[in-house]
């Protein structure tokens, strides 16, 4: 039996689920779940071995887009194509650094009908990791001290001033745990490399990851919140394996951040408690996090209330999940024939 | 003595702290104790119910349940008075 949502066409980005995965494939799980399998999903890639591209049980198609360097204007002409193709009705957005433009491109992508939920590029800039420290001074959060690096000169003084350990990030992603300045200088040059200037030494602080995924109306509010605490920790930093947790301090926090931004999408805060019970933003991301299928299987399905959003529904605020509810990520070795990667090489089309 | 409202206990003496994320697996002597304290027992109550049905005398129990006290302290399991 066809559903509401029959009909529905959602183009989806973040679909490389490997070691360090986009949160694409969770998002499509759930609107799966939450809006019915007779949606349509248009997957968007940037390469053509993001695994995603293959798994045609969750993604009808995937079109190849232009990477975030191409500009705004590549990437709306790609949009306008893919959109005469397929008659998209939304885009969900998953990555970091392709929001700006993204975000840039709204008002095209409202004139030719179709719908995104998204932060503002204020928003977005406010929470951005070179200016954390600042919006988190100003709003009364805590936030690791760090230096801005543009030079070894900048490294010197950052471990001088913030002493090892020290965390050095990149500007979009990646990041690395530097015990002594030789470790340090090497990834700052491994980041300054991948992503640009400024690298960031951030102060190390020791205790337990949690992570809190929500879902904010744009309007001062959120419409879900769930926390979850990492269990598996990779080498990378990511999550393999975490439980959902219930602390009104993390709900409250995440209260605060939507009432003081409006924040308009999803987000996570990524955030460390201290032995003496502080808690730490460590960063805060603009899209929903690569475990939020957990959030769904929790009780609150966060894209699905997003696309009702987008879409005007009135969605009532989730109240309450499942805490005690695992995610154990695996690996899964999925099997295409050539012709199938040939077909998305050479056509960006599959 | 309380253990928080919110820890989830089961038989087989799995313990799960939902606020942290902590879980702990404790053995049959502990989970009995934790269910008697969940069911509203005291600890004098649950003191004399294990000398009545143990070997063990009341000093030695004394300093066991210490330790156990500060077990639970460190788990973070037990409400603060």
């Amino acid at each position: 039996m066809a559903t509401n949502y029959f009909g529905l066409c959602i183009g989806v980005t973040g679909l490389n689920a490997n070691d360090n995965p986009g949160p694409g494939i969770a998002v499509i799980r759930a609107l799966k779940e939450g809006l019915g399998n007779d949606i349509r999903i248009i997957g968007l890639s940037y390469e053509s071995l993001e695994p995603g591209i293959y798994m045609h049980d969750l993604v009808d198609k995937t079109y190849q887009i232009p990477y975030p360097t191409a500009g705004i204007a590549a990437l709306a002409d790609r949009l306008a194509y893919i959109h005469d193709q397929e008659n998209l009705s939304m885009i969900i957005p998953n990555f970091d650094a392709e929001l700006h433009n993204f975000i840039k491109i709204v008002p095209e992508l409202i004139s030719i009908g179709v719908k995104t939920f998204l932060p503002s590029l204020n928003e977005l800039g406010m929470r951005d990791k070179v200016n954390l420290l600042e919006f988190g001074n100003k709003n009364g959060l805590q936030v690791p001290a760090d230096h801005k690096l543009f030079s070894l000169a900048d490294l010197q003084n950052a471990a001088e001033d913030l002493k090892f350990p020290l965390v050095i990030k990149g500007k979009f992603y990646d990041a690395y745990v530097a015990f002594n300045m030789e470790a340090a200088k090497k990834a700052f040059h491994q980041l300054e490399a991948t992503w640009g200037y400024p690298v960031i030494a951030q102060q190390y602080i020791k205790g337990t990851e949690i992570n809190v995924a929500a879902l904010g109306d744009g309007k001062g509010n959120n419409t879900g919140i769930v926390a979850m605490r990492k269990l598996y920790i990779t080498d990378k930093g990511k999550a393999w394996a975490g439980v959902t947790v219930e602390d009104e301090t993390l709900t409250e926090l995440a209260n605060h951040f939507a009432k003081i931004t409006n924040w308009k999408g999803g987000y996570e805060l990524e955030l460390m408690r201290n032995a003496d019970n502080e808690l730490f933003i460590l960063e805060i991301n603009p899209r929903f996090p690569a475990w939020i299928y957990l959030a769904a299987a929790a009780g609150q399905n966060h894209p699905a209330a997003l696309v009702k959003m987008a879409m005007g529904e009135e969605v009532a605020a989730f109240t309450e999940y499942q805490s005690g509810k695992l995610f154990i990520r695996h690996s899964w070795d999925q099997i295409i024939d050539i012709a199938e990667f040939q077909q998305m090489s050479a056509f960006g089309e599959l | 003595m309380m253990i928080k409202k919110n820890i989830a206990t089961s038989e087989n003496g799995f313990i799960f702290n939902p606020a942290t994320g902590d879980s702990f697996s404790a053995n049959a002597m502990a989970s009995v104790i934790l269910q008697a304290i969940k069911g509203g027992a005291s600890s004098t109550e649950i003191k004399l119910d294990i000398l009545q049905k143990y070997e063990v005398n009341a000093e030695q129990l004394d300093r066991d349940w210490e330790d156990w006290i500060i077990q639970l302290k460190e788990a973070n399991l037990l409400e603060i008075e």
